[in-house]
């Protein structure tokens, strides 16, 4: 017997004698003989739960956790404190175990949550409306290309060398094959190269979007502004990839004149897990609502005039208009979006503000102390919210994480990785919950001192 | 009604903990330029944690769960989620474990992914499966790149069309519109199966492949499987299985022995991942050996000592994401195919496919039965007495909030008219698949009694009947009060 198969061989007879067959076997007689497994699957044996238990204590051992390790890694997911609160309102079953809401009428609890971070996201954003999520950063951008593409009828995009390096290849990946071209433009003083932008907007005729990232992959904040004022002057759409967490203190993309907002919405109230599940947002100004992916979910009323909420604008979607929607997204990130809801809710107006200056200063005060050790030299001098570079004067950043490891700490990126000419560079992201022994210590083993 | 958690706002209230700055430091007055600066707060609410645990405690009793109550929701399986694999995903040297960590740090996580990516190919009959998909869908776009890759890699770049069934999923052809495909639809047959005369006029030159679901979303499975890949293969193009409706073959049937070259596996559905109101799901896609160059980066490798990402594979089609998946998802299933085991898997196809018969022979004498033949793990109805009563498929759906239960599908596939997709799962018992049918067989009568009553339900759901026409023809989708607006 098997626990989540409630079907005694009494039930199986009882069922098979109703429907006239006499076997399982019978039912699958529709089936051709010779495509038909004959044989168990090649799998492991079934296991009861406590050696389950076990054995999955055991694999997870095998990794480093930040829970005890201090972490000073980040590159587009932050180890954020997350409150109590989040965890068991996301565990609420009915909240987990649901599908998405197409019968709303028994889905409120997820319709109006999702009409909360709608909300949400549009005011920490300062854009007009926002659907229910994206897988990730990554697929937000690029489908906020895609978007651009289809309301400018252009099919170029420019993508500053600044934004997420993986968010570029998963842009290429899309857009590519649709038969977009892309072009990046490159970076100066850690910024993104405006006199670059420039020749690109004006060499390159019809250019659907031009797409940054503030803070961007260094940490740097760009001038969205400069940008925007930019693109527009060309006809492209800005699409704004943005940190929320930053949006706090930043100004925010509605207030640039972004077209789209897009980004990564982890530091949300969202825990690690190895780089997902997380989930991914986008917000857009008021007319590009129409021509964007995903589920939105909009504000009705019941036959009694009682304030409701329905999935809505679904014109847009696959499963109304098969290869003519404006995206195949279908399932999202639900749950995920539903745990930054609450956090949102947790921190408030007030704490939004405090996590973000506690990052903004920390990472401050470990960027001192690390020049500070004479080890480290500056890689720019652009202005840094959470995350910044610093250059290795005499060793390769593996041996400065190797160290760290040694001494129970996860180090920063080793940037060489994706931007081969930036040898010995290192990423490094602090966010609140680091203390100041911790960065003490970060420091000084960073250094090679303190053995 | 649930007021909105802004309407609960009140300034001074807080719901949050944090610690005092312990570093002397400047703030973002000094650090950031006055023009990067965010000149007005976000307005986001300020309350208290009682406030917020009980604001969501209100929505989340809004809501109906698969530990609610039963929910038949056609071609989304939604089974059981073990409560277990919760506390494992929950673990800190899962959930707590950064990306881009060294591979050496991440040994535990690697090997999950190393070790799913063989137990899918051995229950899809593939060779090799990328996790990076995070959903279906998204499987889909990556499945269809591959193939795309895989005859311009070989010079073979005039197969710009997929084929797919009238009776698929939405998603296959928006996402063969997505990869940059044209997209030719051929009709099923009267038996439910595609069509095999439209489909050799469909295939030529220019076929880069077919998508089928199978059994497809009828709930039948396509005894011509064989055929079909045959005179898909013949003129050159590839076999896309879409694994939406796995649940009803594991462990009896093979895709990869069926003719398929490329897979996706539903994570959310067939291996009992929660839901999650919409997400987070998860989408392998997995391919025969000739496209395994084309998978997306990063795969798993294991020299029988180490695993490892392995990122130097030139001919892959790229990242369809960060990082490698939705792991926490992924971690679920693992668990789940751990603990079932290869004789387990196949009773949840076996029961399944009972429910389903049982189901289906209940039902099928006060509902039209538009393809009466053994179904897999799930079947189509059609309501054929609405001209009669005046009773919509779309009445009695909501007819069954009044008593607990979650409607099937409606009104999908798009072939049936006034269609109903029933998919009652291996995880249900006896007991509350007869429940149901009485309850729908009573409503069925109940339409011819008091229609009126049938099209005014629900009468006892948390709203009563939502108006979806006014929310999409003057759209309000954010929260606009009087203090924030402008």
């Amino acid at each position: 017997m098997y626990r989540y198969i409630p079907n005694t061989r009494e039930d199986q007879e009882k069922m098979l004698s109703a429907i006239g067959a006499g076997s399982v076997a019978e039912l699958f007689s529709d089936i051709p003989e010779d495509i038909r497994l004959d044989r168990d699957l090649d799998l492991p044996d079934a296991m009861h739960e406590q050696e389950l238990v076990s054995h999955m204590k055991a694999i997870a051992s095998e990794n480093v956790n930040t829970a005890d390790h201090p972490c000073f890694l980040g590159a587009g997911v932050y180890d954020h404190f997350i409150p109590s609160v989040v965890g068991h309102v996301i565990s609420r079953s009915e909240f987990y175990t649901s599908y998405t809401p197409y019968q709303p009428e028994i889905s409120q609890g997820t319709l109006q949550a999702i009409f909360e971070y709608q909300t949400m996201i549009c005011r920490l954003t300062g854009m007009d409306v926002s659907n229910a999520s994206m897988y990730d950063g990554a697929t937000a951008v690029a489908e906020a290309a895609l978007m651009a593409v289809r309301s400018t009828g252009r099919e170029k995009v420019l993508v500053s060398r600044g934004v997420h390096p993986q968010y570029r290849e998963v842009l290429r990946t899309y857009a590519v094959h649709a038969g977009i071209g892309i072009a990046e433009v490159g970076l100066s003083g850690g910024m993104t190269d405006l006199d670059g932008l420039r020749d690109a907007l004006s060499g390159e005729a019809g250019v659907a979007a031009v797409i940054l990232q503030s803070p961007n992959f260094f940490g740097v904040i760009e001038d969205m502004e400069a940008a925007t004022a930019l693109a527009h002057e060309y006809g492209a759409l800005t699409v704004a990839c943005v940190d929320p967490v930053s949006l706090a203190i930043l100004q925010p993309p509605g207030e640039y004149g972004a077209d789209i907002a897009a980004g990564e919405g982890q530091p949300l109230g969202n825990p690690l897990n190895y780089g997902g599940p997380h989930f991914g947002f986008l917000a857009a100004k008021q007319k590009l609502v129409r021509k964007m992916p995903g589920r939105i979910v909009g504000q009705t009323t019941d036959s009694e005039g009682r304030r409701g909420f329905v999935l809505t604008l679904q014109a847009r979607e696959q499963h109304i208009r098969r290869e003519k929607a404006v995206s195949n997204i279908c399932s999202n990130q639900a749950l995920n979006a539903l745990a930054a809801t609450v956090y949102l809710s947790v921190m408030g107006k007030q704490g939004l503000k405090q996590v973000a200056e506690l990052c903004l200063s920390k990472s401050h005060y470990a960027y001192s102390k690390l020049l500070a050790t004479g080890r480290f030299e500056k890689v720019c001098d652009a202005p840094f919210f959470r995350e910044f570079a610093v250059r290795s004067v005499d060793e390769p950043v593996e041996t400065i994480n190797r160290r760290l490891r040694d001494r129970g700490m996860i180090g920063g990126l080793a940037l060489e990785r994706y931007y081969p000419e930036m040898k010995n560079c290192w990423l490094v992201a602090v966010t609140e919950k680091r203390t100041r022994q911790e960065i003490d210590a970060f420091v000084e083993a960073a250094a090679g001192g303190g053995r | 009604m649930a007021k909105l958690i802004f309407e609960m706002s009140k300034p001074g209230r807080t719901a949050y903990s944090l610690p005092r700055c312990d570093v002397e430091t400047c703030g973002s007055d000094v650090l950031i330029p006055e023009k990067y600066r965010r000149k007005k707060d976000a307005e986001l609410p300020e309350v208290s944690e009682t406030d917020v645990i009980r604001h969501f405690t209100e929505l989340s009793r809004m809501n109906h769960g698969v530990d609610t109550g039963f929910y038949p929701l056609g071609s989304c399986t939604m089974k059981y989620n073990p409560k277990v694999n919760e506390d494992i995903a929950g673990m800190d040297g899962f959930r707590a474990v950064h990306p881009l960590q060294d591979d050496e740090t991440a040994q535990g996580c690697i090997r999950i992914l190393y070790e799913m990516d063989r137990m899918l190919s051995e229950i899809t009959g593939m060779d090799r499966f990328s996790l990076q998909p995070a959903a279906g869908a998204h499987g889909e776009l990556a499945g269809l790149l591959v193939i795309r890759a895989y005859h311009a890699h070989r010079g073979d770049t005039g197969r710009n069309k997929i084929i797919v069934p009238d009776s698929a999923h939405g998603t296959n052809p928006a996402s063969a519109a997505m990869a940059g495909f044209e997209i030719i639809e051929v009709k099923s047959d009267e038996r439910g199966g595609v069509d095999l005369e439209e489909l050799k006029a469909a295939v030529g030159p220019d076929t880069a492949g077919l998508m089928l679901t199978n059994p497809n979303t009828l709930g039948l499975f396509d005894e011509n499987i064989k055929e079909i890949a045959d005179i898909v293969h013949d003129a050159g193009g590839l076999l896309y299985y879409d694994g939406a409706n796995a649940n009803a073959i594991i462990g009896v049937c093979r895709p990869g022995d069926m003719g398929f070259d490329v897979v996706h596996l539903n994570l959310h559905k067939t291996f009992s991942t929660p839901h999650g109101g919409g997400g987070p799901g998860s989408g392998p896609v997995g391919v025969k050996k000739e496209l395994e160059p084309f998978l997306p980066v990063p795969l798993a490798e294991y020299d029988g000592k180490q695993y490892r990402l392995d990122y130097d594979r030139p001919l892959s089609i790229g990242r369809v994401r960060s990082f490698y998946g939705n792991f926490g998802v992924i971690l679920r299933a693992y668990a789940y195919i751990r603990t079932m085991g290869p004789d387990g898997l196949r009773k949840v196809a076996e029961n399944a496919v009972l429910n389903a018969n049982y189901l289906m022979h209940r039902l099928k004498g006060h509902f039209d039965l538009p393809y009466d033949r053994t179904c897999m793990h799930e079947f189509v109805l059609s309501y054929g007495r609405h001209k009669e009563t005046g009773v919509r498929t779309l009445d009695i759906a909501k007819m069954l909030l009044d008593y607990g239960f979650h409607p099937p599908t409606v009104y999908f596939p798009l072939i049936v008219s006034e269609a109903l997709m029933i998919e009652p799962t291996e995880t249900e018992s006896l007991e509350t698949l007869d429940l149901f049918a009485d309850t729908l067989i009573s409503i069925a009568d109940e339409a011819e009694r008091d229609p009126e009553k049938v099209r005014t339900a629900p009468h006892r759901a948390y709203t009563s009947r939502l108006d979806e026409v006014r929310a999409a023809r003057n759209p309000v989708l954010v929260y606009v009060d009087e203090d924030t607006a402008e």
